[in-house]
């Protein structure tokens, strides 16, 4: 294992910000897997630093394939994780936002550039990825629909579902995004959580990279446990969405993951003063919970809970 | 002509809150008593998006109080939306608090996402149809800037024109790039309805002069739109700038503390300094900021704490 200093930002009155990465075997650029990019993503940290544990036992046992080199960045944005900022510490700029990023230009576009003009060399990227929304997953790989996607080999992560997305605008300054137009085959991994850490989705989520490691023959090793799906294929067109009318106290009725028939009661709003019931959400249709809000209280016109809906000859 | 007007308030959307609030961006609609026929030319003026930004509080107002002062001019419909981004305003949030999310990241939206877009769907189906839509910027916190319009290039063929009548300094035709489409400005030019972005000022700021001058460029709009037949206010010629290197991005080579010395909106000749960086535990100067070639100063860095990146200003070369 080699640690390299990806990119380095000075500061005035804090230590300089270095982004480290762990390169373990030598030669072809065949995989780069990288953590955090928000302040909050903790899972996403802690879920590559099980992987490096993981890289070191198969480096020195000699399961990394002759002439195949792994790099893993556990943390593009160590500065807003230790003030608990979500983006960036001074502007409020999301590195994920910035790439492929401008080494000329404001701070994030740099860190994005100076960390792209490494990664972007790899076969495949991997990112621990954290979506907008606060709630809870179903684990999943997504992409983005570019054209350029390989959902032949997101299925082997073994995952229970693969994502894909239509490309907004927005998107475009994502690292998903970039990696695919330079030719990297990109996929996001979503855990469940996202600033609390949960060990076994961590666990699931390394087993299922070393098992992707495997099959594209970057490692010989044996992978126990973990995720054995068959991966489900989704698009946007799968996933039901139930939005709430009320606004309130939120809590759910079902959990991530279950399957739910049309009718089931998933999640009530109540009256935050008097405690009465303002609103039940009800499955549309038979289908498992995808995501579900999580947070305690809830606006009105919500997408509060998503079903994994598969339509007739699906 | 129209004795008197009519003020009518109301919102765009609204969206209940979790305890006990409703959230609704309010209008106020302003237009002619009177029962002539024919459709009314309409004015949109939209400003808080970023609710860190606030010198367009005072363009309001300013409008308001002068349409209030000679109602008879009045010939069309003046819509006015202080606060697309309420939360944002009332708890010096530039973003939508809660979402953590660029509100002029959103558009065009949809009518069945999460709030945020159904919020930003309700504005695009409010705005469009307008013969006009300014939309009012004041910068960050951290730069100020001269009163200036900028334009996608896509969409300059028909903005130019009537950003030539807003009495702003400059009007900047920048490309087009694929992450601004997500902008309000470009979701309604792209469908029809002119849009207009004005940056002045700074955030968290009114300055009470640039204020005043967009107001008498609102004013003269609105007089060529046929909304307005008061007296024409005196409009400034903008240098309009399309070229694709018209401007130099000056940004910090180190982490510091900026000092400005150069000022605002004053022509420099090569070599000048524009600021400099400095290190007030050691005393040391870590960085000499110099223009390259001559050129006019439209924005400096007001935030004196820079990383190493940060903009601490913008040349427009002359
Ligand atoms: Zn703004």
């Amino acid at each position: 294992m080699k640690k390299n200093i990806i990119y380095e930002l000075n500061a005035l009155y804090r230590e300089p910000m270095q982004v480290v990465g762990y390169e373990f075997g030598a030669g072809e650029k065949s995989v780069c897997v990288v953590g955090s990019m928000r302040g909050n993503e903790v899972q996403q940290m802690f879920a590559c630093s099980r992987l490096i544990e993981r890289l070191k036992q198969l480096e020195a046992r000699q399961e990394i394939a002759a002439g195949k080199s792994i790099l893993v960045i556990p943390c593009v944005n160590s500065y807003s994780m230790n003030i608990g900022k979500r983006f960036w510490s001074t502007d409020n700029t999301d590195i994920n936002r910035m790439f492929p990023g401008y080494d000329m230009g404001e701070t994030t576009q740099r860190i994005a550039a100076g960390v792209f003009a490494v990664i972007k060399e790899y076969g495949i990227g991997i990112q621990f990825a954290s979506n907008y929304m606060s709630g809870r997953f179903l684990p999943h790989i997504r992409m983005m629909q570019t054209g350029f996607e390989d959902i032949e080999t997101a299925k082997k992560f073994a995952f229970p579902y693969v994502v894909t997305r239509n490309t907004r605008p927005f998107d475009t300054t994502t690292l998903n995004y970039n990696w695919q137009i330079w030719e990297t085959r990109a996929f996001s991994v979503y855990t469940t959580d996202t600033e609390e850490i949960d060990r076994q989705s961590a666990s699931d989520a390394v087993k299922a990279i070393e098992r992707l490691l495997n099959e594209e023959g970057i490692v010989h090793s044996t992978v126990n446990g973990g995720y054995h799906y068959q991966s489900q294929v989704l698009c946007d067109d799968n996933l039901l969405s139930v939005r709430c009318r009320e606004a309130g106290i939120y809590e759910n009725r079902a959990f991530v993951g279950e399957e739910v028939t049309k009718g089931q009661l998933l999640a009530v709003i109540t009256d935050p003063y008097e405690g009465g019931v303002l609103e039940e959400l009800r499955a549309p249709a038979d289908g498992t919970v995808f995501f579900q809000h999580k947070a305690p209280l809830i606006y009105a016109d919500t997408a509060a809970v998503k079903l994994v809906y598969l339509s007739a000859g699906s | 002509m129209a004795r008197e007007i009519k003020s009518e308030l109301g919102s765009v959307c609204e969206v209940k809150l979790p305890i006990g609030e409703t959230l609704a961006i309010k209008r106020n609609r302003i237009l002619p008593v009177d029962t002539a026929q024919g459709k009314r030319k309409r004015i949109g003026i939209v400003t808080g998006i970023h609710g860190d930004e606030l010198e367009g509080q005072y363009v309001c107002y300013e409008v308001l109080r002068r349409i209030r002062e000679q109602p008879e001019c009045l010939t069309g419909i003046v819509d006015v939306y202080p606060a697309m981004n309420p939360m944002g305003i009332d708890s010096m949030t530039r973003g939508i608090p809660g979402f953590d999310l660029d509100m002029n990241r959103i558009f065009p939206g949809s009518g069945d996402g999460a709030m945020t877009e159904y919020v930003a769907h309700k504005i695009i189906e409010e705005l469009s149809g307008a013969d006009l839509i300014v939309d009012i910027h004041a910068s960050n916190i951290y730069l100020t800037e001269i009163p200036q319009i900028r334009i996608n290039e896509l969409h300059s063929d028909v903005l130019v024109p009537l950003a030539c009548h807003m009495n702003v300094d400059f009007v900047w035709v920048h490309a087009s790039s694929t992450v601004l489409e997500s902008t309000l400005a470009y979701s309604l030019n792209s469908t029809g309805t002119p849009t207009l972005v004005v940056e002045a000022g700074v955030g968290m700021r009114i300055t009470k002069a640039y204020g005043a001058q967009l107001a008498d460029g609102l004013m003269n709009t609105m007089r060529t739109l046929g909304i307005w037949q008061g007296a024409a206010y005196p409009a400034r010629e903008p240098i309009v700038d399309a070229r694709a290197d018209g401007v130099v991005f000056f940004n910090a080579p180190k982490a510091g503390i900026f000092v400005p010395e150069a000022k605002h909106w004053t022509t420099l000749e090569r070599g000048d300094v524009v600021g400099r960086i400095v290190n007030p535990l050691t005393g040391d100067v870590l960085a000499e900021i110099t223009t390259p070639e001559r050129g006019i100063l439209f924005t400096i860095r007001e935030y004196p704490v820079v990383d190493e990146g940060s903009l601490v200003g913008r040349l427009l070369k002359r």
